[in-house]
C-alpha cells in the first residue's frame, strides 16, 4: 500500500483497464461503479420523487382550498380507506402531510443535491478519476432506492402511511396504529446508512484525490459546500438512527424509552411500561435535522456560486470569507437543535442560550449572500436559464433566511410556532432557495452530462412561469401565519373563528400551486428532449474555468484523458491582459 | 509506505494523501466517528433518563460487579493482543500475526460468552425490556440495549478477525488490512470502557 503513489497510478490503472472493454447493458447503466452514471441515477431518481412529493402536496392544496369537497378526476383512486367518495379523510390528509415532508428533505433534494450534483461534479472538479470508492457509491444508491420503496410502499400497508408528521414525535407515532410508521422507520434507517456510505466517501474523495497543484484554497467552491455537507452527514445522522432504534423498539419491542408514565388516549390509559420522555425524542431529532437544513441550503450555495462566478465573467467576491463561513456555519449548526424546541417548556436559561447561538449563525448565511450580491456588482452579466435561476435563489434564500430571525427568538416564536409561517419560513428556503439552485445546476451541467445544452426557451418559460407562481404560493404563509393559522389542519382551519378572514388565501395558495405544477411540464419536456435533439456542445460551453469543463461532454470513463494539473485558483475570470475574458485552472502558465 | 510517511510543505495542495494514510484507512477513522457517534446518540439517551428516573437501581445490588470487571479484562486484554498482530503484521512475521489475531479473537468470543451469561442470568432474575424488578422500566430497556449493541459490535469484530486470520493464513492479509481490524477493534473497546463507566460505575 504505497499510499503516495496510489493517485495517479490508480487513476491511471483504472482508467487504462477499463476504457477499452465495453461492458453489458446492466453493468454500464443499473448497477454502474462510475461517479458519473451514479450521480445521474441518483438525479433522475430524486427529480422523480421530488415530483411525487409535489403531488401529494398538489392533493392536500385541493382539501385546503376546498375542504369536504370531492376531488375531481382522481378522487375515486384512492379507495375507501383514503378517500371515501373522494372526499378526503383526515387520517389520509396526515399520510400525505408526514410524507410530503419525508420525501421531499431525504429523497428527493438530499439525493439530488448531493448524490446527484456531488457524485457527478466533485470528482470531475477535482480532477479525479472517480470517487474513491466505487462500490461503496453503487450500494449507497441502492440502499438509497431500497429505503424509498419501502417509504412509498407503506402507503399501501393497512391504515396507510406514516401520518405523524415528517418529525414523528411521540408519543403520537409510537401509539399510530398500522404498519405505516413502523416502515417510515425502517425506510429512514436504509435512507440514513444510503447517506453515511456517501458521506464517508466524499470525504475520502476529497482529502485524497484532488489532483497535482489542487490546494484547499484552489478548491471550487462548490466542492467546499459538499465537503462540509458530508461531514454534517456524518456527524449528525448517527444520533437519528439512535433515536430511530429506540422508536423502532417502542413500538415492536415494548420498551418506553419515549412514552411517559399514565398516558391516557381517547379515554383511556396505555398499558406501556412509561417512564419514558418524548421529549427526548425531539432532542435527538433536532441534533440530526438542524444540521440537516444546512446540509439542504450548502449545496444550493454552492451550485448558485459556480454559476454567478461563470455568468458574471468576474471572481467571486470574498472567496475566503466564503469558504471560512460556511466552515463555520457546519460547526454552529451542531449547537442550535433546541431553537426548534422553545414550546417544550425546557427553561429560559436553555432558551436564552440557543436563542443566542442561533443568532449567531445567521452572521455566516449572511456573509454568504452579501458575497454572492457582492459579486455581482459592476458585471456585466449574462442572463442564461441557469442565471436566472441562480439569481432568484438570493433574494429568495434572503427572505427565508430573515423571515427565520423571528423564529429564532424565543418570545417571538411562542406567537409563530406550528403556524403557517414556519411553513412559509422554512419553504422559501428550500423550495424558491435550494430546489431553484437545483435547477440551475440541471441545466448548467446538463451540457457536461449529455454533450447537448437544454432549450433556452423552454427554459425562460419554466423559471419566470415558477418563479412568479412559488411566491404566490408561499407569500400568502406569511400574513396566515401571522394571523395565527395552525398548521397541519385538515379543513384549512375553517373551524376557527380567528382564521375567517385568512381562509381566501387557501384558494390563491391552491391555483398557485397548480399554477407551479403546470409551469414544471416545459422542464419535464426540455429535460427528456433535450438529450435527445439539444444543440451540440464541446468541452467547455459556459467557458467556464473549472477542471470539469477540461473533460470531453460526455467525459468517457476515467474522466479526463490526461493527468490534469491545476495551475491556478477556481475563479480566473477576466484576468487584466489575458487573452480571453477566462483563465482556466488547467491552462498553464505562458512562459 | 516511506514515501507515504515523509511529509513535505506542500502536502495539501493536491495529488498526495495529506494523512500518510490509504483510503481505506482513512474511511475507516471517519467511519469509526459515524459509529462512535451512534452509541453516543445511546448513551446520552441513556443519560437523559438517568437525570430524569424516579427510582434508579443500585447497580452493586444488580450486578456482580467483578465478573464485570473480569470481562472488562478480558475485552482490554484483547486490545493488548490485537495491538501486537498490527506491529507484528508491519514487520511481516506472519506466525506471530496469526497466532496473535486468533487469540485477539478469542478474547472477543469469551466476553460474548461472559456477557450472554450475564443476560441469562438477569433475564432469569425477571429483566425483561419493560419491567424489571429493581427499579425504574427504563434500566431494563437501556441495560439491553446498549449491551446488545455493544455485543453486536464484538460479535462483527470477531467476524471480521476470524476472516483476517484466514486470509493472513493463506497468506492474502496486507499489513493495512490487519490494521484496519485493529482500528475497529480497539474502538470496541473504547466503546465497552464508556459503557463500563458510565452504565455500571456511575
Amino acid at each position: 500500500m504505497d499510499n503516495a503513489t496510489t493517485v495517479g497510478a490508480a487513476a491511471h490503472g483504472h482508467a487504462a483497464e477499463h476504457s477499452h472493454e465495453e461492458l453489458p447493458f446492466w453493468r454500464k447503466y443499473i448497477v454502474s461503479f462510475d461517479h458519473k452514471v451514479i450521480g445521474i441515477q441518483y438525479a433522475i431518481t430524486g427529480l422523480l420523487f421530488l415530483l411525487f412529493g409535489f403531488t401529494l402536496m398538489m392533493l392536500m392544496r385541493f382539501q385546503l382550498a376546498y375542504p369536504g369537497h370531492p376531488i375531481p378526476l382522481i378522487g375515486n383512486w384512492f379507495g375507501p380507506d383514503k378517500a371515501p367518495g373522494g372526499i378526503m379523510l383526515p387520517e389520509f390528509y396526515n399520510q400525505l402531510g408526514a410524507m410530503h415532508g419525508t420525501i421531499m428533505v431525504f429523497m428527493g433534494v438530499v439525493p439530488l443535491a448531493v448524490g446527484g450534483f456531488g457524485n457527478f461534479v466533485v470528482p470531475l472538479q477535482i480532477g479525479a478519476p472517480d470517487m474513491a470508492f466505487p462500490k461503496l457509491n453503487m450500494m449507497s444508491y441502492w440502499v438509497y432506492v431500497l429505503g424509498g420503496v419501502t417509504m412509498v410502499a407503506s402507503f399501501f400497508v393497512p391504515n396507510g402511511a406514516a401520518q405523524s408528521g415528517w418529525t414523528s414525535y411521540p408519543p403520537l407515532s409510537v401509539i399510530a396504529q398500522g404498519g405505516g410508521q413502523t416502515m417510515w422507520l425502517i425506510g429512514m434507517v436504509f435512507l440514513i446508512t444510503s447517506s453515511l456510505l456517501g458521506s464517508v466517501n466524499f470525504i475520502v474523495t476529497i482529502v485524497q484525490l484532488r489532483a497535482k497543484g489542487l490546494s484547499f484554497m484552489r478548491m471550487p467552491f462548490f466542492v467546499w459546500a459538499q465537503l462540509v455537507t458530508a461531514f454534517l452527514l456524518l456527524l449528525a445522522f448517527p444520533p437519528l438512527e439512535a433515536a430511530g432504534v429506540l422508536q423502532l423498539m417502542d413500538r415492536l419491542a415494548g420498551t418506553s424509552f419515549f412514552m411517559p408514565s399514565g398516558l391516557v388516549v381517547s379515554g383511556k390509559a396505555l398499558t406501556a411500561a412509561g417512564g419514558g420522555n418524548p421529549i427526548l425524542w425531539q432532542h435527538l431529532f433536532w441534533f440530526l435535522a438542524h444540521p440537516e437544513v444546512y446540509v439542504l441550503i450548502l449545496p444550493g450555495m454552492g451550485i448558485v456560486s459556480e454559476i454567478i462566478a461563470n455568468n458574471t465573467r468576474k471572481p467571486l467576491w470574498g472567496y475566503r470569507a466564503l469558504v471560512y463561513s460556511i466552515v463555520f456555519l457546519g460547526f454552529m449548526s451542531f449547537i442550535v437543535w433546541a431553537h426548534h424546541m422553545f414550546m417544550t417548556g425546557m427553561g429560559t436559561t436553555m432558551s436564552a442560550f440557543f436563542q443566542t447561538t442561533t443568532m449567531i449563525i445567521s452572521i455566516p448565511s449572511v456573509v454568504v449572500l452579501t458575497a454572492l450580491l457582492l459579486s455581482l456588482w459592476g458585471a456585466s452579466i449574462r442572463f442564461t436559464t441557469p442565471m436566472l435561476f441562480a439569481l432568484a435563489f438570493l433574494p429568495m434564500f434572503g427572505i427565508g433566511g430573515l423571515t427565520g430571525l423571528p423564529l429564532g427568538l424565543a418570545p417571538s416564536d411562542i406567537h409563530l410556532h406550528d403556524t403557517y409561517y414556519v411553513i412559509g419560513h422554512f419553504h422559501y428556503v428550500v423550495a424558491p432557495g435550494t430546489i431553484f439552485a437545483l435547477f440551475a445546476g440541471v441545466y448548467y451541467w446538463f451540457p457536461k452530462a449529455t454533450g447537448r445544452k437544454m432549450n433556452d426557451l423552454l427554459g425562460k418559460i419554466h423559471f419566470w412561469g415558477s418563479f412568479v407562481c412559488i411566491n404566490f404560493v408561499f407569500m400568502p404563509m406569511f400574513i396566515q401565519g401571522l394571523g395565527g393559522m395552525n398548521r397541519r389542519m385538515y379543513d384549512g382551519g375553517t373551524l376557527y373563528l380567528h382564521n375567517a378572514g385568512l381562509l381566501k388565501w387557501n384558494l390563491v395558495i391552491g391555483f398557485a400551486v397548480w399554477g407551479l405544477g403546470l409551469f414544471q411540464i416545459p422542464f419535464i419536456i426540455n429535460f427528456f428532449s433535450s438529450m435527445r435533439w439539444g444543440a451540440l456542445v464541446d468541452r467547455n460551453p459556459w467557458e467556464a474555468t473549472t477542471l470539469e469543463w477540461s473533460a470531453p461532454s460526455p467525459p468517457g470513463h476515467g474522466n479526463f484523458l490526461t493527468e490534469p494539473v491545476v495551475y491556478r485558483g477556481p475563479y480566473e475570470y477576466s484576468v487584466p491582459g489575458a487573452a480571453r475574458d477566462f483563465t482556466p485552472q488547467f491552462e498553464p502558465e505562458r512562459a | 509506505m516511506t514515501e507515504a510517511a515523509a511529509p513535505t510543505l506542500d502536502r495539501w495542495s493536491g495529488g498526495t494523501c495529506p494523512f500518510g494514510a490509504g483510503w481505506r484507512k482513512v474511511m475507516m477513522w471517519w467511519f469509526i466517528v459515524t459509529d462512535g457517534l451512534l452509541f453516543a446518540g445511546f448513551l446520552a439517551s441513556y443519560g437523559y433518563a438517568r437525570i430524569l428516573a424516579f427510582h434508579w437501581p443500585d447497580q452493586a445490588s444488580v450486578f456482580s460487579l467483578s465478573y464485570i470487571a473480569a470481562m472488562t479484562f478480558v475485552l482490554i486484554s484483547s486490545s493488548a493482543t490485537m495491538a501486537t498482530a498490527v506491529w507484528a503484521a508491519r514487520e511481516r512475521r506472519r506466525p506471530t500475526v496469526l497466532r496473535f489475531v486468533l487469540l485477539t479473537a478469542l478474547g472477543g468470543v469469551i466476553f460474548l460468552g461472559m456477557q450472554a451469561f450475564e443476560w441469562g442470568h438477569l433475564i432469569a432474575e425477571g429483566a425483561r425490556l419493560n419491567t424489571n424488578p429493581w427499579g425504574d422500566a427504563s434500566f431494563g430497556a437501556y441495560f439491553f440495549l446498549l449491551t446488545g449493541f455493544h455485543g453486536t459490535h464484538v460479535l462483527t469484530g470477531v467476524i471480521v478477525l476470524a476472516t483476517t486470520a484466514i486470509r493472513s493464513a493463506k497468506g492474502l492479509a496486507s499489513s493495512e488490512g490487519v490494521e484496519m481490524a485493529g482500528l475497529y477493534w480497539h474502538f470496541v473497546d473504547l466503546v465497552w470502557v464508556f459503557i463500563f463507566t458510565l452504565f455500571y460505575l456511575l
